[in-house]
């Protein structure tokens, strides 16, 4: 098998045993990304000079006697909402075009130590805000399986990288369902650890309250491995957890549901949902209950006012987060000709600087902050937060994981939701419940949809903190449907 | 522009003043409040700067434990509750001395609330309210070029320093004032003066007003005598000392007094204190007041102060300025009338440490009160920055007591220290100031003197021993003020043979 086909965890091993180099596995994705990114446009910097040093760099630590990780060598795609050191970071903004941050994040600092090689920096849509890279300032990414439709979002770089053979792992955030929705539609893995189970700092905010680093992979084990090695308690984040990152490798090796017991969303599903999507999802709850786990419904009420919740929450966090977008001190400066204050300069840099999205999104956030207005807006999406929180405290009660399909759709045509927020907003339904409530959640591939051949995720929740169990149950589901398959479902991806 | 103002006593006859006192006070923290950069001050511009304190992209704030620590002393010393659970919120504003272009504060859940502070006035007690104390941080410090004002409005380009950008700042904002009638302006003072003695007690802050880490809003408001409806207040800032509190405040019932007598209104909004004029102009109109949409920081968990930890802080606060002074003064001996100059002269730390360094209560204030203030009102300096020790004022005293120096030349000691010529023992020692105890020299000196004043002496020796006072003060000015004049005085009258 090429090394691109290689899973991470395979790639590791190949290295650790000298039957491969760090240098000749970078080599051979830097080749895929030449031969792929012409269709894909997953990239918003690749520099493959500084990549083949950094993996040379990762050899020589090795020939040292440094004993390095399970990852040591692997590539790895970056989302550019990370900052790093040696790259640009642009959040796919205009307004941080040419910006070369001066510190790297938590989580690049620790894919550094871990010895990963960061191919990178990938599109998204602008500072992570929407469902499909058409926010992106810097053109759209097309999805893998058909180059005419979107590959989710915001985190649509990275799936696509993974979903193309041009990374074998890739890095996201997800404050929405933006990890999820593009593992989702582009027929790979990808998961939102608990809130504060990964580090924020260095991740470029859009709502701080709800953004979680996480990992994308073409298996759940690879997921798991990416997961550990860059989760875990950051002294430089005040929100991140001190305790122990769950035991996600073991649960993802374990792959059993037996005896497990698993509710089925009640209020996700009918009108809305794609009839492909349910069908898949239906024949996901069916395979579950075949291994052993013990199925039943779950009703979780406030759910239905998940979405408009976020949408008051989400921008206003942002429309604050934004602010530092000045001219002031770094990124983009417009009409600084001596003639214009500094509040003009700064009116006409986040005119030019921000896209539609960004804007809409902080003007709903400014007006919802407004004296008079915010008890009836953020103080009852704060209230919704709670209730949300309390129907998945209720529904761990009951049942161990919580499962829905991931997206209601599979990946939609490009252009054919950029006019309309509300139903590109909708791509989320499933998501943002986790997002609001802080808990763990991963979507793993579960068969393609009949009318369009397409991809469709099915979505494991689990408890704050019970991140290992997402991996437990994901890899299960896995594992038997690979069986059935006879393979991984990416396998059925046309060539590019 | 000239402001019309009425004369302060007709004011009072018509109008009753309410104050307000926002107060920012400048932690000394070692590090500022959300990321590990140094506080001190004077560095060059922009080198105690981070990521963080910098509002880079991606970056996020994590709170100073000791700074909350200071903030919660602070709350306890000025009799305040402690919240349970509390929340930073965020002000949002744009400017560019702000990196974040919101301020990471605190809202509608204060650290501290409830509180009051005790200060005396013309030697009555005033209870000040305190509303809330809370934890925010400071911003960096905008410079305007050009223009006249030294203000943004006019100027040619503005610069920034963002070392203080993230200065830990507690603000003390105490409940309206009414009451103080025609004592607003040295209630003013005085809170402004008691509240600086109470951080330094608490050593949470160096207080100096002049360097802005100790900063008031003074808000004032009138209404006609026999009306209980408040007026229109307003907000002074750049008061940047102790009597520019008493002096904006003074100004600003003058000004207000004059534009209500007129018929006119009184427009809510932040003023201007301007220390050459001691009058306050126009800033930015709170008519249309900004909305700072605050909400709760999400990027800092609540904060929850553990009880016990709090009444543990609560006991091992140190002892607060007005119960000390009342200690001192019963210690000392002293009048309310001589309390209360030490207090006004900022003298009575340094009587405290020159006693504790050996002297008596007596002299260390004679001295601190008399020779050495009247040095630092000439320099133009607060006392405590005179160059010399409370341990070098005790070694002058005790050389006074012992005899070796009389009050002259214990002065020109002490003019030697401030100087830089050294110790005091070694100033004596190179100015040659010891009292001439040499009973052979001081003989030999005496015989001149009576040998150059024979009237003098027949007199002396013919019972007119007043006399004696000329042939003494021959011997001073022989010996240069160096002899001991009793001693003097003893052998000069044994000579001639009186006896008194």
């Amino acid at each position: 098998m090429s090394l691109i086909h290689q899973t991470a965890a395979e790639l590791g091993r190949l290295i650790a045993a000298g039957e491969t180099s760090a240098v000749e596995v970078a080599q051979a994705h830097l080749d895929r990304i030449a031969e792929v990114e012409p269709k894909v446009h997953a990239f918003l910097h690749v520099d493959p000079d500084a990549v083949l040093a950094q993996a040379r760099a990762v050899d020589e630590r090795r020939a040292a006697g440094e004993r390095l990780g399970p990852l040591a060598g692997v590539p790895i795609a970056h989302k550019d909402v990370f900052t790093t050191a040696d790259m640009p970071t642009t959040a796919g903004s205009k307004i941080l075009e040419g910006w070369r941050p001066p510190y790297d994040a938590t989580v690049t600092r620790r894919l550094r130590e871990a010895g990963l090689v960061i191919l990178g920096k990938t599109n998204l849509d602008e500072f992570a805000m929407g469902s499909s890279t058409e926010n992106s300032a810097y053109g759209v990414t097309h999805n893998p399986w058909d180059l005419s439709r979107i590959p989710g979002g915001s985190s649509g770089g990275a799936s696509a990288s993974v979903a193309a053979y041009q990374a074998p792992l890739s890095t996201g955030t997800d404050t929405g369902g933006s990890i999820r929705q593009p593992a989702a539609v582009t027929g790979i893995v990808g998961m939102k650890p608990t809130y504060g189970g990964s580090s924020r700092y260095g991740l470029i905010a859009f709502a701080s309250s709800l953004d979680t680093p996480g990992p994308f992979a073409r298996n759940v084990l690879d997921a798991a491995l990416l997961h550990e090695a860059f989760s875990g308690h950051d002294p430089m984040d005040s929100t991140s957890i001190d305790a122990p990152v769950p035991p996600v490798v073991e649960a993802a090796r374990q792959a059993s549901v037996d005896g497990l017991r698993i509710g089925v969303v009640k209020e996700f599903g009918g009108n809305g949902y794609q009839p492909g999507v349910l069908a898949r999802f239906q024949e996901a709850v069916d395979l579950l209950e075949s291994l052993g786990a013990k199925v039943v419904e779950v009703s979780c009420p406030s759910f239905t006012y998940a979405l408009p919740a976020y949408y008051l929450i989400a921008p206003s966090e942002c429309s604050s987060n934004l602010a530092r977008f000045d001219a002031m001190r770094y990124g983009l400066r417009v009409g600084d000709d001596g003639t214009r204050s500094a509040e003009e300069v700064m009116a006409l840099t986040r005119a030019a600087g921000f896209g539609p999205e960004v804007k809409r999104r902080i003007m709903l956030g400014t007006y919802a902050l407004s004296s008079g207005y915010y008890d009836a807006y953020y103080g009852s999406a704060q209230k919704v937060r709670t209730l949300i929180a309390r129907d998945f405290d209720a529904a761990f009660q009951q049942v161990d994981v919580l499962v829905s399909p991931t997206t209601p759709t599979t990946a939609f045509p490009i252009g054919e939701r950029a006019d309309d927020p509300m139903a590109m907003y909708l791509a989320d339904l499933c998501t943002i419940p986790s997002n609001l409530a802080g808990n763990a959640a991963i979507s793993v591939p579960c068969g393609l949809a009949d009318e369009d051949g397409l991809p469709v995720g099915l979505q494991i929740m689990a408890p704050v903190l019970g991140d290992d169990r997402c991996y437990r149950v994901g890899a299960a589901v896995e594992k038997a449907f690979e069986d059935r398959w006879g393979g991984p479902l990416l396998k059925e991806a046309p060539a590019l | 522009m000239t402001e019309t103002l009425m004369p302060y006593d007709e004011a009072l006859a018509q109008y009753e003043p309410v104050l307000g006192l926002e107060t920012h006070v400048e932690l000394g923290t070692a590090s500022k409040m959300f990321c590990g950069c140094p506080t001190t001050f004077g560095a060059p511009p922009n080198t105690h700067v981070c990521p963080v304190c910098l509002a880079l992209p991606g970056s996020l704030p994590t709170a100073n434990a000791t700074a909350i620590e200071s903030t919660i002393r602070i709350g306890l010393a000025l009799n305040c509750s402690i919240a349970g659970w509390c929340r930073f919120a965020r002000k949002n504003y744009f400017y560019p001395d702000m990196p974040k272009n919101y301020q990471i504060s605190q809202y509608d859940e204060p650290l501290c609330f409830d509180g009051y502070l005790d200060v005396e006035v013309d030697g009555e007690t005033v209870r000040i309210e305190i509303e809330r104390v809370h934890l925010e941080e400071d911003t960096g410090k905008s410079t305007h070029v050009g223009g006249s004002t030294g203000r943004i409005q006019g100027a040619d380009y503005s610069i920034v320093d963002y070392n203080r950008a993230g200065i830990p700042l507690v603000e003390i904002v105490t409940k309206p004032i009414p009451g103080t009638d025609r004592l607003a302006p040295e209630v003013a003072r005085a809170y402004a003066t008691e509240l600086r003695e109470v951080m330094r007690s608490l050593g949470v802050s160096d207080v100096r007003m002049e360097e802005g880490s100790m900063r008031c809003d003074v808000n004032v408001s009138l209404m006609p005598r026999g009306s209980s409806e408040w007026g229109t207040r307003t907000e002074t800032k750049n008061v940047n000392s102790l009597r520019s509190v008493e002096r904006s405040v003074r100004g600003e019932i003058e000004r207000q007094a004059a534009i209500l007598a007129a018929g006119g209104r009184i427009i809510q909004e932040t003023r201007h204190f301007h220390e050459d004029t001691g009058l306050t102009t126009s800033g930015r109109s709170k008519e249309e007041a900004q909305d700072y949409r605050y909400f709760p920081e999400p990027d800092l968990v609540p904060i929850e102060p553990d009880p016990e930890w709090v009444a543990q802080l609560k006991a091992e606060l140190p002892e607060l300025p007005s119960v000390r002074r009342r200690r001192l003064q019963a210690e000392w001996g002293v009048s309310d009338l001589d309390m209360a100059a030490m207090h006004n002269a900022d003298a009575i730390s340094l009587v405290e440490a020159t006693v504790a360094a050996g002297a008596p209560a007596a002299d260390a204030r004679k001295w601190w009160m008399g020779e050495l203030a009247r040095r630092a009102n000439e320099a133009g300096v607060p006392l405590a920055e005179l160059a010399i020790t409370p341990g070098q004022v005790a070694r002058v005293t005790e050389l006074v007591a012992s005899g070796a120096l009389n009050d002259k030349l214990a002065r020109q000691v002490l003019e030697g220290v401030l100087a830089g010529e050294g110790s005091p023992d070694e100033v004596v020692a190179a100015r040659g100031l010891q009292i001439v105890n040499d009973e052979g020299e001081l003989s030999a000196i005496i015989d001149e003197v009576i040998a150059a004043n024979g009237d003098a002496a027949e007199k002396i020796r013919g019972g007119k021993i007043a006399a004696v006072g000329a042939l003494v003060g021959g011997v001073m000015k022989a010996s240069r003020g160096k002899a001991d004049a009793g001693r003097a005085r003893e052998l000069i009258l044994a000579k001639l043979g009186v006896t008194e």
